[in-house]
């Protein structure tokens, strides 16, 4: 069969994000010094955990058609809950109380979504204010230091800044555990044919017996879940609980890295690894900058470039 | 002789792929009311889009109040005279009436302020020239939809429409409110403006029009003057004789003593089901003739659960079926196959593979994981068994034609092995050869014992497949033909006689 100029955009369009990301790889090892020193690579580990676990929910929420900007109020929440509970009830039970609120709260969002049919955007929207206030609440509007508490603190932090064989970054671990993990879902099992199903067309789904509310549900509540472990990751790096700060703008990260990642807002496919590539040219693009002594500002424009030449080159082509 | 408005002569429009108005013809004189009369696809709606500059022409002319004509915008449409009523309407419900009057046109003060003032007492005078007396002030939505649909023309002919084009105005409207709407219409006669008139009831049609235009799948039939036009001759005009002549091959019924399968009683719902008893038999196929707007989908959405019933039950093998939603009416064993291909039946960037296996999907899992190897060979199977013509499984579905994404569509259901398969006009928009593939197969699927209830709005394909007809008319059952009283004729006679039953109750 010979190659069309359509199946070449077609190839083109599948690998474009991860092209970007060899560019960006060759750019910087000619360019900038030391870049492939170790410490710099644990640094792109221990940075990009939270948008890879938020992006990995994001994925499969964007991949119904909708959006979830209250990943990052979430992130608060479920790491001030943590910090804040841990020394009364212990760490693993206030880890469990943390994930269990927000996935709570992440189903919620899904009965509105998928039962009620209101707008995604707005739900979360609301979700991302209210979270952030309960949060900033439940910390009395007080950074919880790691420090002030003791013991429980210390095992804690250990989830943040322990390295494997005293080299590898800890966030490793729930990267490739949650990565593996939705894109075996999504590629592999039923439920995540039937979520791209539901983003592509949800009224044949449904009427092919899909239940598409419960779909919903599961989609938003697994994005909260996703998002409260990079929460306590995150809270545990910086060795504070912070209500305020915490994820803030997270899902803004999370959204950029899926969408560079070639999943499109429209919904109907998820595309797992992708975000992972969208991720890591976030990151890629702060670390140049950073190391190559250029202010972040310019980082920012050159990452909004980076999003909507993406969003272009994956655009449907005209008919 | 009356005076002609509107003269279209040889009007050509092709999509795609389709010729969707082969060279058609349309004369409304000043002050009558004109019906356009055709079952879906036969090119009413985009003769209207042409008219009005949502679409293009290819080719034709068209003649308006002395003029020619050809708009390119729907603003243009309306600054020449021709006003459309949409079935949406395009108005803003959150303002209040007389804005939505003078939308875009509204009269200023002196110092180039909106001169409310000014706008409520036209509006006032307007609207009670029309005999609708209701406060202006209040927003639209206030308003039923009716009265909307009032203002909507108001708006046309206060913006001096000479033509006013009501499309469907009557599918939302209630028996009182059509009566009003018409008190309207025969308002706008009398000062000489024309209306086009689009409806699915005859009935309606036959009181408020004085000429009509048949059309057929894209092609000019006729044009009769109301009087001169029974209501049988005007449905055999519109669904008769298929082109292709296929002749019944059936012949018994051998389902008198078979066991019910499904059996709905009394079921009534909205204003589109007015109490609907019927039954479908074991291994029987069924066809369910009518009109647009029979009832016939609906009644098909009520069994798959797309939408519950007001009142009454659906039985099934005797027992109350109990279905909530689709995914109840497929554990029962039920197939739907949609009218809308493209927005009630593919998932279009999913591959034939999933699609042909989305419904199955939950019983071909270990651990929630897809067993690829079964799902393999089912697709393979049906795919040679329907003869579905596409590059490789994995092909995405919107690339396949339209005859082969009705396949993959079958084989979703086929797959399941159903008892009952709804066939909701299964042949509609593919060829001619994919056709008779799935006529074949319906007979197939009878002969294995599965029940079909086929809805078709050609009679003639109707009279090939099925063992029993019944036929719907405005909501109701009004009659039912087996076996040998099969025939178009027979089925359009029962068509055209439920109106005059309907006075008889």
């Amino acid at each position: 069969m010979t190659r069309t100029k359509q199946d070449t955009i077609q190839i083109l369009k599948k690998y474009s994000a991860l092209v970007m990301l060899l560019v960006f790889i060759v750019l910087n090892s000619l360019f900038t010094p030391n870049f492939f020193q170790l410490g710099n690579l644990n640094n792109v580990i221990t940075q990009i955990c939270p948008t890879i676990l938020c992006g990995m929910g994001m994925t499969l929420v964007i991949s119904t058609g909708g959006i979830d900007i209250s990943v990052g109020s979430v992130m608060a929440l479920a790491g001030v809950m943590t910090a804040k509970y841990m020394s009364q009830i212990g760490i693993f039970p206030a880890i469990v109380l943390g994930v269990l609120a927000s996935v709570a709260l992440g189903c919620v969002v899904g009965f509105f979504v998928g039962v009620l049919r209101l707008q995604a955007m707005v739900i979360t929207l609301g979700m991302m204010l209210g979270v952030r206030g309960i949060a900033q609440v439940l910390c009395n509007g007080r950074d919880i230091y790691f420090n002030t508490l003791g013991d429980a603190g210390a095992k804690l932090a250990a989830f943040g800044i322990y390295k494997i064989g005293g080299v590898i970054p800890v966030q490793i671990i729930p990267i490739v555990v949650a990565v593996a993990a939705v894109w075996i879902l999504a590629e592999k099992m039923v439920l995540g044919r039937q979520i791209q199903a539901v983003g592509d067309n949800i009224r044949s789904s449904m009427l092919s017996g899909i239940h598409t509310a419960g779909v919903m549900m599961f989609v938003y509540g697994f994005s909260a879940f996703c998002a409260a472990f990079a929460g306590i990751f995150q809270s545990a790096r910086v060795c504070v609980a912070a209500g305020s700060s915490l994820g803030q703008l997270a899902e803004l990260d999370a959204i950029a890295a899926v969408v560079i990642g070639g999943t499109p807002m429209s919904g109907g496919k998820a595309r797992v690894l992708g975000t992972v590539i969208g991720a890591l040219i976030m990151q890629m693009i702060t670390l140049t900058c950073v190391m190559n002594n250029i202010p972040d500002p310019y980082a920012q424009v050159f990452k909004a470039l980076i999003i909507v030449f993406a969003v272009y080159i994956q655009r449907e082509q005209a008919k | 002789m009356a005076e002609v408005l509107l003269e279209i002569k040889g009007l050509e429009k092709t999509f795609p792929g389709v010729r969707a108005l082969k060279g058609v013809q349309l004369t409304v004189n000043k002050g009558e009311v004109h019906a356009l009369m055709g079952e879906n696809g036969a090119g009413k709606s985009t003769l209207i889009k042409v008219l009005t500059g949502i679409y293009q022409k290819n080719g034709g002319t068209i003649r308006f109040d002395g003029k020619e004509i050809d708009c390119k915008t729907p603003i243009e449409a309306n600054e020449v005279g021709i006003s459309t009523i949409y079935q949406e309407l395009n108005l803003v419900l959150f303002q209040t009436v007389y804005e939505n009057l003078f939308l875009g046109r509204e009269p200023r003060t002196g110092f180039g302020a909106v001169d409310r003032k000014a706008m409520i007492e036209q509006t006032d005078k307007i609207l009670k020239d029309f005999g609708i007396h209701i406060d202006v002030t209040k927003p639209l939505k206030a308003y039923s939809t009716a009265i909307q649909q009032m203002v909507a023309i108001a708006r046309a002919v206060s913006i001096n429409a000479k033509l006013v084009i009501m499309d469907e105005p009557t599918s939302s409207l209630d028996k009182k409110e059509v009566q009003v709407l018409f008190g309207i219409i025969r308002k706008l006669k009398s000062r000489g403006i024309a209306v086009i008139f689009i409806s699915h009831k005859l009935d309606e049609i036959y009181e408020i029009c004085d000429r009509m235009t048949v059309f057929k799948d894209g092609e000019y039939v006729g044009e009769y003057d109301i009087k001169d036009i029974d209501q049988f001759r005007l449905i055999s005009l519109m669904v008769g004789k298929d082109t292709v002549a296929l002749e019944r091959k059936k012949t018994g019924y051998d389902f008198a003593d078979a066991s019910p399968l499904v059996e709905v009683k009394n079921i009534k719902q909205g204003m589109r089901l007015h109490g609907i008893n019927a039954v479908i038999k074991q291994g029987e196929v069924v066809g369910l003739a009518g009109l647009l707007g029979s009832g016939r989908t609906e009644l098909a959405q009520v069994l798959f659960g797309v939408n519950m019933p007001d009142e009454g039950e659906v039985f099934w093998m005797g027992s109350s079926a109990g279905i909530h939603s689709p995914s109840d009416a497929i554990k029962k064993g039920m197939g739907f196959c949609t009218e809308d291909r493209k927005v009630e039946g593919i998932v279009p960037n999913l591959s034939v593979k999933e699609n042909m296996t989305i419904a199955l999907l939950p019983k071909l899992q270990k651990f929630g994981f897809v067993k690829k190897k079964e799902q393999d060979e089912i697709v393979d199977k049906y795919i040679e068994r329907l003869k579905i013509k596409t590059p490789s499984p994995e092909q995405a579905i919107r690339n396949l034609s339209g005859g082969n994404q009705q396949k993959v569509l079958l084989a979703r259901w086929m797959c399941m092995n159903p008892k009952l398969m709804i066939l909701d006009e299964p042949t509609r928009g593919i060829d001619v050869g994919a056709k008779a593939e799935i006529e074949v197969l319906i007979q197939e699927l009878s002969k294995s014992g599965i029940s079909v209830l086929m809805i078709s709005s050609e009679i003639a394909e109707l009279e090939r497949n099925c063992d029993r007809i019944i036929v719907m008319r405005d909501g109701k059952v009004i009659g039912e033909v087996i076996d040998q009283d099969i025939h178009q004729d027979k089925i359009m006679e029962l068509i055209a006689q439920g109106s005059e039953s309907e006075g008889m109750v």
